[in-house]
């Protein structure tokens, strides 16, 4: 069982969180604009990495918020989390 | 029986208390101290099962964990019996019931040992080639045959009637072994007040050392150290000790999983104390001291009773007292054996050592064998005897031929072909393994997660360097690194000349030589598989079914790796390892399920009004957590009879439905309306304070997730209802869209699911019932008509009353403080008995929506169905920009005439009451397979129209009306007309209450 680090709380075991998938694939604006490939690619497509991966996590029975976390999908290691609405941190390679 | 082979003045068993168990039928003794192994042993039974495939006798193989052999079931009273204990394990304890397993008619006289004389045939992948043909013999005869053969043991029959516990902990350092690794890695890692648990699967902690009568360590005997840690370590606050404690897991984050057994090992044990605890431990450092396994010889017939471990013959002779023969040999290519020999020397044995390595590669272990003779450079070519090994067929090698056959006349044969460390741990953990040559063997190499091994489980032997090992890793776990020597003598003898099958002179064909014992896995076995083409180790081990068994192939694993390589001329990394996986050893299933069993299997969540239908006998259903009462039978009624008269009840008069297990969430705040407006595909701007609407929520990909009725108390408050199994998904949608994607709206979302109790009153007289004892609202339909909402006061009680109906007649939802539900339902009650008001269930409620076409998300949905499929396209606002799923309903395929849509299905033979989930078809004689149209999703006998009614998907169904389609019974196919999917008051008038007398479609 993975021991995730909600931000707000500090680590917890991972069944009280629920994984969200991956971060940063923002609802278009404008979702009239797109096209069906690109609507399609907005709501299915994931880049689902060996390595480092973006995530949004909700600590679903602590405090009910949503955060993202860097994890290596390899080696299960959470590099770091963020708020939601942040860029995600700029880092490189394995932990 | 006797303990004839018992030996005097040593050994770590109490000779104060001896126990009685029988094995079966026989009464055996024996001592506190001993496990069944020794036991039995001491007793002179050295045959204690029948190997799996071929029915051959079997003795015990090994002292420990790894033990394929000596498999029982044991049997501790009702509820308490369960098969595959390993002998070497089980605590000798009073009054166990033992028994030997996989045989018939009994241990001695096996029918199933025929399989041994038609061997030949019973190769690798036999079941594969042979059972492939006829294809039909296969589910009448190969199958249910091959079952009945099949298995180990019987499975209990009666509940456990054992309790078993979770425990969760956090340490600093937690130390798997409690070995001489292990108990110098916890005194290192608790010297500076770490907190650190060290847990050890055996009664006893100490490790090998229990068995180490010559050993000094410091200048004392190695037992002396063993108590002298143990009661250092007790006596430090931040230690905890746990024996009988298997560390079985190794998964993420340093999550380590136990099981310690409490009560196994008494006779009587305090009823108040659980069998086994189960222990999650999140360690921050993790030290690994998990020994090693002794690998067998191969050789022809090295599985006969009596045949076992070199070491293993230590054990029992040193640890538990136990002489396991009078006359022992043993077979070894390493000189850890030279040290068993020395040992049962001692006790006045008579012990030969037949070593493979030539004498001029024999080390300083040579000295050890004082009186013993030595036949160096030999080969063991087979053995003799039946139920108990009688000899050992050994030859000399010289310039790789070999010699005259010699048989050495023995009850006991101590073998050893080098060790194998337990890695299994660190290999869960996801590190990576290494291949030492020298020992022949895998050791934890890289790490993935924060732990470290130690001792043999490191490949490290020698007795100061496994001590020195385990303090610096204790020490390094603990933050404080450092070091400390230890001075152990003798010197451990460490050299190994790796070998795989022995060497013989006898054609291979006819050479059984035993890798996996429990599975009957031979090294020809292994041979085959390879030659057949199966070179991946993976692809070995399941071909052959080598280290598949309960043993999970800790003495044979090395064995098969080594000769793949050997006979792909491949090195052993090359060819790599199998996977190890959890758990290490068997655990029970209590174990794991631990409290969650019985009434507390998942928790039941009950409704406000629960209490009162228990009284009155209603049937109850499971609607995901909550219990909601399904019928209220009376006397002499079947369920059928019940809901028809609850329907008749709110068609003609007035029934009452809990119905708090609604989903119920307050969307509030100065943006609450454009939030509903961009959740839901209607529109919210223009609902005014104290109107209701239908909710029908979507997902991103234009497919019904949820549906609901939405009453807006305020401007900038909604009280938003939701099905009562999706209320916290529909909860958690909403979080996800607000938190994550508007957080610039100002909204708060609160589950009010618990604080509100609901009671639906449906049916013609349903504003009588209420009216007196409703203050502060105008009942009368001008004032309060259908699909709104009103706050007031029901007996002095605030209210949320909203007047909305999910049975198509008149009716009002009365939302109270959950508190006082009951309350206001027995008031009802009370009060509508003039109406002859009639509670109704679950079962009811669905009858009635669907006779008036509603639908349940769940039910006439599946994720893929859109609102236009459901007849509902007049829910989505064409006006808005946006909301969660319009994009996707633009796609060309949520338009196609070919859909599958709702509709209504009559039996046209008036009586078959369609099956839910039955397929549609347009043509019986059509070609197989038939193309399908759509399915059934709802259907019951409507007591209200007196024939059966049934809601379907069907392919382009709005397009059928009128036709016949077909539709799949368990008797045949049955013709059905398409309808509308709705069957009664199509004008919705009867939700006004004015219909008088009887009921019409």
């Amino acid at each position: 069982m993975l021991l995730v680090p909600c931000p707000y709380c500090g680590p917890r075991p991972e069944v009280e969180f629920r994984c969200g998938g991956e971060a940063h694939i923002a609802r278009p604006a404008d979702p009239d604009a797109l096209d069906d490939a690109a609507w399609a690619e907005y709501l299915f497509a994931r880049t689902s990495p060996k390595g480092l991966h973006a995530e949004r996590w909700l600590h679903a029975h602590g405090c009910g918020r949503w955060f993202n976390a860097l994890r290596n999908t390899v080696s299960d290691a959470f590099i770091t989390t963020y708020e939601m609405g942040q860029p995600r941190p700029d880092i490189a390679g394995d932990r | 029986m006797a303990q004839d082979f018992r030996l005097p003045g040593r050994g770590r068993i109490d000779r104060k208390k001896p126990i009685a168990f029988t094995f079966n039928g026989r009464t055996v003794g024996g001592y506190e101290g001993d496990t069944l192994a020794s036991a039995l042993l001491a007793s002179g039974i050295r045959l204690m099962g029948r190997s799996f495939k071929y029915h051959r006798p079997r003795g015990v193989l090994t002292h420990g964990a790894d033990e394929p052999n000596a498999l029982f079931q044991v049997d501790r009273g009702t509820g308490r019996a369960d098969p595959n204990n390993r002998a070497t394990v089980v605590e000798a304890v009073a009054g166990l019931t033992v028994s030997s397993q996989n045989h018939w008619p009994s241990l001695e006289h096996d029918i199933g040992q025929v399989n041994d004389l038609v061997a030949p045939v019973l190769t690798a992948g036999f079941y594969y080639k042979t059972f492939m043909w006829p294809r039909s013999f296969w589910d009448k005869f190969y199958e249910p045959a091959i079952r009945a053969a099949a298995g180990l043991g019987v499975a209990p029959d009666a509940p456990d009637a054992d309790r078993y516990v979770h425990r969760n902990t956090h340490c600093d350092v937690l130390v798997v072994g409690a070995g001489p690794a292990g108990l110098a890695a916890a005194l290192a890692a608790s010297e500076a007040g770490k907190r650190v648990i060290l847990a050890d699967e055996q009664a006893e902690m100490g490790g090998s050392l229990l068995a180490d009568l010559t050993s000094t360590i410091d200048g004392k005997p190695a037992s002396a150290f063993v108590a002298e840690a143990l009661k250092t370590l007790a006596g430090r606050a931040n230690v905890t000790l746990l024996s009988r404690t298997t560390a079985f897991g190794y998964y993420n984050h340093n999550h380590v999983v136990l099981t310690e057994r409490v009560t196994d090992h008494l006779a009587a044990p305090d009823p108040k104390l659980p069998r086994e605890r189960l222990w999650q431990v999140r360690a921050k450092e993790v030290v690994l001291a998990t020994g090693a396994h002794e690998r067998p010889l191969g050789f022809a017939d090295n599985d006969r009773p009596g045949i076992m471990l070199a070491d293993s013959v230590r054990t029992y002779v040193n640890r538990y007292a136990v002489a396991p023969g009078r006359r022992i040999v043993f077979a070894t290519n390493g000189a850890s054996a030279y040290r068993a020999a020395a040992d049962a020397k001692a006790v006045g044995l008579d012990v030969t050592l037949v070593d493979l390595r030539p004498e001029a590669e024999i080390g300083p272990e040579r000295a050890l064998l004082s009186g013993i003779e030595l036949l160096a450079g030999h080969t063991v070519v087979g053995s003799t005897g039946g139920k108990a090994v009688t000899g050992l067929i050994v030859a000399p090698l010289s310039g790789g031929s070999v010699g005259a056959r010699r048989t050495l006349a023995c009850d006991c044969v101590g073998m050893s072909g080098g060790w194998t460390p337990a890695v299994h741990l660190f290999s869960q953990s996801r590190g990576k393994l290494t291949f030492r040559t020298e020992i022949d063997a895998f050791v934890p190499g890289t790490s993935v997660q924060a732990e470290r091994s130690a001792g043999a489980c490191k490949g490290t032997y020698d007795l100061a360097s496994i001590l020195a090992e385990g303090w610096a890793a204790g020490a390094d776990a603990a933050g404080a690194p450092s070091t400390r020597a230890f001075a152990a003598t003798p010197a451990t003898p460490t050299g190994f000349k790796a070998a795989r099958v022995l060497p013989t002179d006898a054609d291979p064909k006819n050479v059984r030589a035993f890798l996996d014992f429990q599975n009957d896995v031979t090294a020809k076995d292994i041979g085959l598989a390879v030659r057949e083409g199966f070179e991946s180790v993976e692809h070995v081990k399941r071909y052959t079914t080598n280290s598949m068994a309960t043993d999970q192939g800790k003495t044979s694993n090395m064995a098969a790796l080594g000769l793949v390589s050997e006979i792909l001329a491949k090195d052993i990394p090359q060819v790599g390892t199998t996977t190890f996986r959890p758990p290490y050893t068997p655990v029970t299933f209590g174990a794991i399920v631990g409290t969650a069993r019985g009434e507390t299997f998942d928790p039941i969540r009950t409704a406000p009004v629960h209490e009162w239908a228990v009284k009155q006998g209603a049937k109850f259903e499971n609607v995901s957590l909550w219990r909601r009462a399904w019928y209220f039978p009376k006397p002499g009624e079947d369920m059928h009879a019940a809901v028809a008269r609850e329907c008749r009840a709110v068609r003609e008069s007035v029934g009452l439905l809990d119905a708090s297990t609604l989903g119920k969430i307050e969307v509030v705040g100065p943006d609450a309306a454009e939030f509903m407006n961009r959740m839901y595909p209607n529109g919210w701007t223009k609902l005014e304070p104290g109107k209701c609407r239908y909710g029908l929520m979507l997902k991103e990909d234009g497919f019904i997730f949820d549906d609901g009725i939405v009453a807006r108390m305020a401007p900038d408050r909604f009280h938003v209802t939701t099905s009562t199994g999706g209320a916290p998904r529909v909860m958690a949608h909403m979080e996800d869209y607000l938190q994550t994607e508007w957080p610039d709206l100002d909204v708060f979302l609160t589950s009010i699911t618990e604080e509100w109790g609901v009671i639906a009153v449906q049916g013609p007289r349903a504003r009588e019932v209420i009216a007196p004892f409703v203050t502060g609202i105008d009942l009368s339909p001008q004032a309060f008509p259908q699909m709104t909402v009103r706050e007031g006061e029901i007996l002095g009680v605030p209210t949320r009353l909203m007047r909305v109906s999910f049975t198509g007649e008149l009716g009002f939802e009365i939302n109270v403080p959950a508190d006082f539900t009951q309350a206001v339902w027995e008031a009802l009650f009370g009060y509508g008995q003039r109406f002859g008001i009639t509670p109704y269930g679950t079962e009811a409620m669905h009858v009635l929506r669907a006779e008036r076409g509603f639908i349940i998300v769940g039910q006439e949905t599946d994720g893929t169905v859109t609102p236009d499929d459901v007849g509902l396209s007049g829910m989505v606002s064409k006006a808005k920009k946006d909301f969660v799923g319009k994009r996707s309903l633009a796609r060309p395929d949520m338009a196609r005439a070919d859909r599958k849509q709702l509709v209504g299905l009559l039996s046209a033979d008036g009586r078959t009451v369609l099956e839910e989930g039955a397929q549609i078809v347009a043509d019986t004689r059509q070609a197989l397979p038939m193309t399908m149209l759509g399915h059934v999703t709802s259907s019951y006998l409507s007591p209200t129209l007196n024939h059966p009614i049934a809601l379907a998907v069907v392919s382009g169904g709005r397009a059928r009306m009128g036709e016949t389609l077909f539709v799949t019974t368990p008797a045949g196919f049955t013709a059905v007309k398409v309808v509308a999917p709705v069957f009664l008051d199509p004008e919705g008038k009867r939700v006004e209450g004015l219909v008088e007398g009887g009921v019409h479609a």
